[in-house]
């Protein structure tokens, strides 16, 4: 008798899922926000189409304001897999100088990352995004299925969601319909690390320890990665030793001091921590409601 | 975060290590609100450490302003999640959960207690191992109670907790508990449940969820943290025969045909004899292939990819099985139907029935009956509402392999899914099949539908009018046919109201009755077409479903759909037979247009508003709509007769 473990489980679901949305939708596309759970994602994609490669291009929604060594990371590994990506900006936000820092957080991922999102799912056609979300990141996470329902307009309806028995996938919409998918549903963010340990996958190195330049604000340590950033009276960028726990637009991440510069130390950090994962990002703290609110409107 | 360890701190590669192999256990927590399963779940999470600082001082703060504990730290605040359920202070969907111990990862399906959330529950335990079920002590084996264990044991969960909570507030009493236990199992035999471990708790305080409770001193059972920690659950899967649905056929290059999948039950090896089903082309096992190296076997549960040593013909919806016991393969089943939408079921009306990976079409008869899931009745039943559990037989468009359910969840659960909306709108478990599908063969004739046709210089067809009462159809069809006749061409016509006068008495006028209506009247039809004729069809077939499938019954080319445009208030208006009447009165009950709805046809082949044309214009149209399609030829080697 072979016992599977946990993580053999959880890498077979997610396979499952990934198959089950290339052989029933018509155009799919993979989201690769290029943090750790999209590359998580990506591997598994590897191994669930191999030899083949993943029959979907990559989809980066830049808002501009990424980390540069996001982006360099995200141009090689492409370049090492030999995969199609697919770069959208929303040139009209873009024009209009959207930012984190002249108009704030909410704005600026309105703007640049849900409706950039919307504009390039139309522009393309996708019918399917696979994305990396958890259901154990935050609680109306929790009760979305692994295939969500998404109407012509992009709206999540969270009365309306489709009952999903056994590993029996309703992929079935009409035209102008699409649907989000989420293969890496049940895993945990132990599970994640676990795994790219395991596996030796990829990852930005803003997830390790290094000594960077970062100021202090608002209660968060905001890493001064170019020159966009605007420093207030008596800011003065010091370098310390941090690391990322979440990557995203660098003006909206808190940075963690640490000395963790290994997985396993990494895991160690995180596993005796008493804070958890999503507090880094800025959009959370609006309302205890508001990722099920954006959820509806359309963010991921 | 995740758990206690000391070894986080003092030798996380050993951690890691432990954390490697350890197992994943998923079960589902069934009670009412009041049961505190909600508490229950919060303090696992939080005796696990699965809580951050940070969520904590958001639940101090939550908990003082809508807790229910007075001001104490409220845990069901943890698991309650979207904005609508956490004012109402009712969970109202299945959420889940993870937390982890040394030893395993554990995924818990929540959902609610409420007898309109059967929906809910059944899908909760579709994947679950094991069922904690709660009962408030004070109350007792209620019914709900009842109807979850019924659910449990219905989707096939071997293993059940009867979590007796609660046990604070009845003073710890063994007395209560072993009554309360005792009158489970008297239930609990009746459904089936054969492996069930009462655990006296307080959720809410802690007692038996970790630490074995200096309150219940009596009880020398299991914590129930230790119960899910050890409970094994038989991994029977790969004892049983070899199944992989292929879900993906992977082709690379030439070289290279892959059948990708995860297998559903057993074990394969290289060099296996499989069989493809439902062709019962047999080869054998090549390779099994996975990005990290070919495998020599594979177990159930591991999604994988197989090439086989011939070149045989498989595709999506196949099955690959063991060569020396292939499932079966059948087109008509009994099976038992769960009804998730607000809907109900329609016997004979299609719908898309998914099964693993194989997509196919199906109609359900009537409900042998249903079940009452709180007293294990048999009901008679015509048709199955939201949350009702029904016995039905089903018949597919095409054979399918399958196992039943009892023996192998995979391979014996589907999804119906209304063909329209898209929606899930059903589930079932299939029992046996009613007959093998190798033993029917339409019984090929040879003097067949294009010959019998021929002779009478004409292609079989069916004009199929659809439209109000009073729109027109009866007076527009009778013209048609009298011009086919004055042709020399041969028809029949079928009209609603001379129809339910006998192949139809039987029938009334509900939902369920005018689906049974028109698929008769299809299916006579479909023999009329075969006979060679020219088919008139002039029934009101209100909705868009039936006329699909007496469209889907005919061969490419042979259904027209013809719309009889007439408004509402223009064929109440004429009201020839003063059924509008009636029915404005209340006298009528479902009249279409009234009180039962009209679906339009979206794209009917051809569309008369009465409003602007005359019968005779109406019949003109139709019939050079027929010579355009070429349906009145006279064929060249029949001309001379």
């Amino acid at each position: 008798m072979t016992r599977l473990t946990h993580l053999q489980r959880l890498e077979a679901e997610s396979i499952h899922i990934l198959r089950e949305v290339v052989a029933e939708c018509e155009r799919p596309v993979m989201l690769y926000s290029i943090g750790k759970d999209s590359s998580v994602m990506l591997h598994l994609a590897m191994k669930a189409f191999y030899p083949a490669k993943p029959p979907f291009p990559l989809l980066h929604v830049d808002t501009t304001w990424k980390f540069r060594e996001m982006i360099s990371f995200r141009d090689e590994m492409v370049r090492k897999l030999g995969l199609e990506l697919l770069v959208h900006i929303n040139e009209e936000g873009l024009a209009q100088g959207i930012g984190p820092f002249t108009h704030g957080s909410a704005i600026h991922t309105d703007v640049m990352k849900t409706q950039a999102l919307k504009q390039a799912l139309d522009k393309f056609g996708f019918d399917a995004a696979f994305g990396g979300a958890r259901r154990d990141e935050e609680k109306s996470r929790a009760k979305e299925r692994v295939f969500s329902f998404r109407s012509a307009q992009h709206r999540w309806d969270p009365k309306r969601q489709r009952p999903e028995l056994w590993h029996q996938y309703n992929s079935r919409k009409n035209k102008g319909e699409s649907l989000r998918v989420f293969p890496l549903s049940n895993w945990t963010e132990l599970d994640i690390w676990q795994y790219i340990y395991l596996e030796n996958i990829p990852i930005v190195p803003l997830y390790f320890s290094k000594q960077r330049p970062v100021v202090r604000r608002d209660g968060a340590l905001i890493m001064v990665d170019d020159d966009r950033m605007p420093l207030k009276n008596g800011e003065k960028p010091e370098l310390r030793w941090v690391r990322f726990r979440t990557l995203g637009c660098y003006p909206l991440t808190g940075a963690v001091e640490s000395r963790a510069d290994t997985l396993p130390a990494i895991i160690q950090e995180m596993l005796l921590t008493t804070s958890s994962e999503r507090q880094g990002r800025v959009i959370d703290h609006d309302s205890t409601a508001s990722m099920e609110k954006k959820k509806q409107e359309g963010y991921f | 975060m995740a758990h206690k360890s000391d070894l986080i701190a003092t030798d996380i590669q050993g951690y890691l290590k432990a954390h490697e192999h350890k197992g994943l256990l998923r079960f589902i927590t069934c009670g009412s609100v009041d049961d505190g399963k909600s508490t229950l779940i919060g303090r696992l999470l939080y005796e696990s450490k699965l809580v951050f600082e940070d969520q904590l001082a958001a639940l101090e703060a939550d908990s003082k302003k809508v807790g229910t504990q007075g001001g104490e730290l409220d845990f069901a605040l943890l698991v309650d999640g979207l904005a609508a359920e956490r004012e109402q202070g009712i969970t109202i969907d299945v959420a889940y959960r993870f937390f982890s111990t040394d030893r395993r990862k554990f995924i818990v399906a929540d959902t609610p207690g409420h007898e309109q959330y059967t929906r809910n529950m059944v899908t909760g335990a579709s994947t679950a191992d094991v069922a904690v079920i709660l009962i408030d002590a004070r109350k007792g084996v209620l019914t709900q109670t009842r109807r979850h264990s019924y659910i449990v044991s219905l989707l096939g969960i071997k293993h059940v907790v009867l979590a007796i909570n609660k046990m604070d507030l009845v003073g710890f009493s063994k007395e209560i508990f072993d009554a309360i236990v005792q009158e489970y199992r008297d239930f609990s035999e009746q459904v089936g449940l054969e492996h069930v471990t009462a655990i006296p708790l307080s959720a809410l305080k802690g007692d038996n969820m970790l630490e074995r409770s200096a309150r219940t001193p009596w009880y020398d059972g299991p914590t129930l943290m230790s119960y899910l920690e050890t409970v094994e659950i038989e991994d029977d899967l790969q004892a049983k025969p070899f199944r992989l649905p292929v879900q993906w056929v992977n082709r690379p290059n030439q070289n290279f045909r892959g059948f990708a999948g995860t297998i559903a039950s057993g074990v394969v090896r290289v060099g296996d004899a499989i069989r493809a089903l439902p062709s019962g082309r047999q080869s054998r096992v090549a390779r099994i292939v996975t990005y990290d190296g070919d495998l020599d076997e594979a177990v159930a549960g591991q999604s994988v990819t197989l090439t086989l040593t011939d070149e045989i013909d498989v595709s999506r919806g196949d099955v690959l099985a063991a060569a020396e016991s292939p499932p079966a393969v059948a087109d008509q089943f009994q099976s038992t139907i769960v009804w998730m939408h607000e809907e109900p079921m329609l016997p004979g009306r299609p719908y898309l029935l998914k099964m693993e990976t194989r997509t196919v079409t199906g109609s359900i008869t009537a409900p042998k009956y249903k079940v009452n899931v709180n007293t294990l009745e048999h009901l008679a039943a015509k048709q199955l509402e939201l949350n009702e559990i029904g016995v039905c037989n089903i018949s597919l468009d095409r054979p399918v392999a399958f196992d039943p359910y009892v023996d192998n969840r995979e391979m014996g659960g589907f999804i119906l899914i209304d063909k329209l909306s898209n929606d899930t709108v059903g589930a079932g478990l299939l029992s046996f099949a009613l007959r093998r599908a190798e033993n029917i063969h339409w019984q090929a004739l040879d003097v067949n539908k294009q010959a019998r046709s021929a002779l009478k210089g004409q292609r079989a067809c069916v004009l199929w009018f659809t439209g109000l009462s009073g729109a027109g159809k009866s007076t527009v069809a009778n013209l048609v046919e009298k011009r086919l006749h004055a042709l020399g061409r041969h028809t029949y016509t079928l009209d609603g109201d001379n129809v339910r006068h006998g192949l139809n008495k039987d029938l009334g006028f509900t939902d369920a009755d005018r689906v049974e209506n028109i698929r008769r009247v299809a299916e006579v039809s479909k023999l009329m077409v075969d006979a060679g004729l020219i088919v008139l069809v002039s029934f009101i077939s209100p909705f868009r479903s039936e006329r699909r499938l007496a469209r889907e019954l005919m061969d490419e080319g042979e259904f027209f759909e013809v719309f009889v445009d007439t408004p509402l208030h223009e064929a109440e208006k004429r009201d020839p037979k003063g059924l509008y009447k009636k029915a404005r009165r209340g006298e009528l009950k479902n009249f279409t247009g009234i009180d039962s709805p009209y679906e339009p046809p979206e794209h009917p082949e051809i569309h008369l508003r009465t409003a602007l044309v005359s019968p005779e214009q109406a019949a003109e149209e139709i019939l050079s709509k027929l010579r355009d399609a070429g349906m009145l030829y006279v064929p060249d080697d029949l001309s001379g007769l």
